[in-house]
């Protein structure tokens, strides 16, 4: 097990395109978009709303306190804004990676190679978990933070040829606070995600082919059967335990900050409000807030679940080497 | 292959695996002792390339089987430390670079010198910064050979190491195995269908059939064992009358194959040869495909 770093970083080797340069195009075409939008705003001499929720002639006209603190809110938001859609980006990439960790090298005989070599299977599956759950996250986070570092550079620039001064507003925002609390839910959102990644990755230790359509397949097939039972009026798992929140789980739970929506879906019942705050985007990322979570057993089956799907995981590698290709 | 070893590299006993309804391996025994270079020899479908998978904890078996006394199916990760295995080609990922192998190779490897693995990379057009998917077959043999011949591993495990590749590869890949890798302390198994181009490195040899072993032997045992001999037509009889393995005609003159029989014997009935392994090979496994 010493040589997990190792082999994390031979996963940050083959997957640099999706870990790395994904979350780089992403926030690179937002920016390319703010610039076209300051550009377009100038040539109509348009002071429209540029996506930010205040106006330059609101600024110019009457700058008071509490529209410094609506401009730092929406700045907040923009910053969140950054994270989010690279948050989306992560979710394809890993969503693909997972299925393909366990499967693309027993399609192109690879795995004939690396099980040449020391390492055991059980290291192999949690380097590729760990990469889910930390190296790719992690990556994206850094790369949106430095756009909306270089985005606030674009902004007070766009401003100060207009004579403004965007300090305040950038005072009146959070950026260092935002920062630190986003951080703060990476390790949240890796136990959120336990049950996708072990989901994925036993599909893709397991298949002989297309592990895409088992691993999707599977819940929607549980789900369509529960209810046709349901309707039958057959023994069925009934509607308040809210099957399709946990089959969901096993999709869609690698999306970093899925875990926001949780109170709605849950089985065992959530009483901490994690839903977004609009009018106060910072207050809703407080860490009491978002540890509250590690309190509800909401999050602990689902580790639980995910750990015992990578032992499942780890079980197929061992034995099976060959796919139907 | 002698029943008398002390500790043997490889122990197998009643090895047996079944995909479905075919056996691939059928209650197999043997034993392959250091410092041997093995040749496992047989048709497609034999159950060669079971055998080998067996060993490197590739595919789960019933029956005893004990590899540096460990056992594959679950000590391959140990295992793996004393054994290097090159399938053929194109097991290595196509996407690494091989710098980046080369690391990794060095980092989960307590016995690679990467000193060894450059110096023998710089024999060839292989650079650091290339892709393997950038390489050529005989390149990529090449860098996988070079990895493997770095690390200090007491078996060797070669599955058609060859194919595809050109004979001038062919060639170099036998001779760099045999200069610069082998001694007395490491022990080579290799299958392939290409006999003529082993033959000679081989020091013990193993037929296998229908995930039987059809044949085990030394060398210097298959040459004691086995004579040819071109007869002339007219002893032709008296040489069909010995049973001869094998039959075959070549400019009018017939060409049988022995097994066993006294050497002074057939000397009267013509020239006798030691016959090649390919021609053994051929005799041994008639019928096959019938």
């Amino acid at each position: 097990m010493n040589n997990i770093p190792l082999l994390m970083k031979r996963e940050y080797w083959e997957h640099r395109g999706g870990f790395l340069w994904a979350p780089v195009w992403i926030t690179g075409v937002i920016l390319v978009f703010t610039v076209l939008g300051i550009l377009s705003a100038e040539a109509f001499h348009s002071s429209s709303n540029i996506h930010m929720g205040f106006s330059l002639d609101e600024l110019r006209s009457n700058i008071g306190q509490a529209d410094w603190s609506e401009a730092g809110n929406a700045l907040d938001m923009a910053q969140l804004m950054f994270g989010g859609v690279t948050a989306v980006g992560v979710f394809f990439v890993l969503f693909f990676y997972l299925l393909g960790a366990l499967y693309d090298d027993r399609r192109d005989r690879s795995v004939l190679f690396w099980k040449s070599l020391p390492v055991s299977d059980t290291a192999t599956v949690a380097s590729k978990a760990l990469s889910a759950m930390i190296v790719a996250p992690v990556l994206a986070f850094v790369v949106a933070t430095a756009a909306y570092v270089l985005f606030l550079v674009l902004v007070t620039l766009w401003a100060g040829a207009h004579g403004l001064n965007a300090l305040p507003a950038i005072f009146a925002a959070h950026p260092l606070g935002m920062l630190w609390r986003l951080v703060l839910t990476l390790p949240i959102s890796a136990l959120w995600a336990l049950p996708a990644i072990g989901w994925l990755l036993f599909w893709s230790a397991y298949v002989r082919s297309r592990p895409f359509l088992w691993a999707v397949m599977v819940p929607l097939i549980v789900l369509m059967l529960n209810w046709w039972l349901g309707k039958l009026g057959a023994p069925h798992i009934p509607d308040d335990l809210h099957l399709a929140g946990i089959l969901g789980r096993l999709l869609f739970s690698i999306l970093p900050g899925s875990w926001m929506k949780a109170e709605g879906s849950t089985v065992l019942g959530s009483h901490i409000s994690r839903s977004l705050n609009p009018d106060h985007v910072v207050s809703t990322f407080d860490p009491s807030n978002v540890y509250g979570l590690l309190a509800e057993p909401n999050l602990w089956v689902g580790v639980v679940a995910g750990l015992a799907l990578l032992a499942a995981a780890i079980y197929c590698r061992q034995r099976r080497i060959e796919t139907a290709a | 292959m002698s029943d008398a070893a002390a500790n043997p590299i490889v122990r197998a006993r009643d090895l047996t695996k079944t995909y479905g309804t075919t056996r691939a391996l059928d209650h197999v025994s043997f034993d392959i002792e250091a410092g041997r270079i093995v040749g496992l020899i047989g048709p497609n479908g034999a159950g060669k390339t079971t055998a080998l998978k067996a060993i490197l904890g590739l595919v789960d078996f019933d029956g005893d089987l004990r590899v540096l006394g460990l056992d594959p199916r679950t000590q391959r990760a140990e295992l793996m430390e004393q054994v290097c295995f090159i399938a053929d080609v194109a097991v290595l990922p196509r996407w690494i670079k091989v710098s980046e192998a080369i690391e990794f190779v060095a980092g989960v490897h307590p016995r690679f010198s990467r000193k060894k693995c450059e110096a023998f990379l710089s024999h060839t057009k292989i650079a650091p910064s290339m892709r393997v998917r950038e390489l050529s077959k005989g390149m990529i043999v090449q860098l996988h050979l070079a990895l493997v011949m770095a690390i200090d591993a007491k078996l060797l495990v070669l599955d058609e190491p060859t194919l595809g590749l050109d004979i001038l590869y062919r060639k170099s890949f036998y001779e760099s195995l045999l200069s610069d890798y082998f001694d007395e302390n490491k022990t080579i198994i290799v299958t392939t269908h290409q006999v003529e181009e082993v033959e000679h490195i081989l020091t013990d040899l193993v037929f296998i059939r229908d995930g039987k072993i059809a044949l085990a032997a030394t060398m210097d045992e298959v040459g004691e064992r086995y004579a040819e001999v071109m007869v002339n037509p007219d002893k032709a009889d008296a040489a069909r009358a010995l049973k001869p393995l094998n039959e075959r005609t070549i400019f009018g003159k017939s060409i049988f194959l022995f097994d066993g029989i006294e050497r002074t014997r057939l000397a009267a009935l013509g020239e006798l040869h030691k016959p090649s392994v390919a021609d053994l090979f051929v005799a041994t496994m008639k019928g096959t495909y019938a």
